[in-house]
């Protein structure tokens, strides 16, 4: 089936779960990661359990830090 | 109060475009901005910043200038090195346009003094590294009803956000809790290429010049995140504000500022 993952169209194997997915495309903090689909954050907790549909728009958020040192006490 | 020669000469680029205008030059020099963050993204949204003219720039850092810092911090020079960043980047901002007010805060942000800090600012921008300080400005803006310029730079990525407190979603919204320390890598860690601050800090310096003109649309509701080896914007939808974020929500859960355990890449 085809997904959009970040913009872009895939195939991936029918059945795929967003923890697959994730593995998939290396993540590189797949704990952390915030993911969306067709514009709505799933629960991490539902990870495993979550299978994508053909057509789904999947985005990965991620935190970034960045910026000024020495900041917070 | 009319403008000077030097003004009109000054902001004439400005004053040109039919967006911006004498009206929206005006508004600029009215204007007053806090940049928390004298570092990659801070150093150039405060030169952009101040030479459009915006009359107060508050700049707040608890650090002083390194030459590590010199890669990428492009407000501070060589002989800076030593001096508080905040020093540093005051002088020039003052340098660069003397219209501008420079607030000066050398201090470290906490739940203690961020109220405090942004109550007297029309908009905020966070050049910030570290995830505690990032909850704790948004948090603080969500409450204080501020508008808010989130960035993170890494490697060769950055993105950026606009929170309009009220309107739309948040950062919180999107990350409810910081992650563990040394969960996520940290710009000491991985690195960072210098011209990315370059590329979002002026992109939320942008944000500001919108923000404070009333121009275009700005960046609430979508995550825009930037790959400089794929050379690739990527504008992310966000759902709508609330939607059981426990700060920004109609009936939040986050009612009073927290200070999470500090990151490992703050203090060095
Ligand atoms: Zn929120």
């Amino acid at each position: 089936m085809k997904i959009t993952v970040a913009g872009t169209v895939k195939e991936v194997a029918d059945g795929l779960t967003v923890s697959q997915l994730i593995e998939q495309e290396n993540v590189e903090t797949p704990r952390y990661v915030t993911v969306s689909i067709n514009e709505e954050f799933i629960e991490s907790g539902t990870f495993e359990t979550h299978i994508l549909k053909e057509g789904d728009e999947v985005e990965f958020l991620y935190f970034m830090g960045g910026g000024a040192y020495a900041f917070y006490q | 109060m009319p403008f000077t020669n030097e003004q009109l000469e000054r902001y004439s680029r400005h004053i040109i475009l039919k967006e911006i205008g004498a009206k929206g030059q005006k508004k600029l020099l009215n204007a007053k901005v806090l940049i928390i963050g004298a570092g990659g993204l801070g150093a150039p949204a405060a030169l952009y910043l101040a030479a459009a003219g915006v009359g107060t720039i508050g700049i707040a850092d608890a650090d002083v200038v390194d030459l590590s810092n010199l890669q990428r911090q492009v407000i501070h020079s060589t002989n800076d090195i030593g001096k508080r960043k905040v020093e540093s980047a005051a002088e020039t901002m003052r340098a660069i346009n003397p219209d501008v007010t420079v607030n000066t805060y050398y201090q470290f942000v906490n739940s203690d003094n961020i109220l405090d800090l942004i109550k007297d600012y029309d908009f905020i921008l966070d050049g910030t590294d570290n995830f505690p300080a990032k909850f704790l400005i948004n948090d603080a803006c969500v409450m204080a009803k501020k508008p808010l310029s989130h960035a993170g730079i890494i490697r060769f990525k950055g993105q950026l956000m606009t929170i309009l407190p009220g309107e739309g979603p948040c950062y919180r919204c999107i990350f409810k809790n910081p992650p563990p320390k040394d969960a996520v890598p940290t710009c000491k860690q991985a690195g960072v290429i210098g011209a990315m601050g370059g590329v979002i800090g002026s992109l939320q310096a942008m944000e500001a010049v919108k923000y404070i003109t009333g121009v275009g649309e700005l960046l609430s509701g979508y995550l825009l995140t930037y790959d400089a080896l794929k050379m690739e914007f990527h504008k992310i939808k966000l759902p709508p504000r609330g939607n059981g974020c426990a700060v920004c929500s109609d009936h939040p859960t986050i009612t009073t500022l927290i200070d999470y355990e500090q990151a490992v890449c703050d203090l060095h």
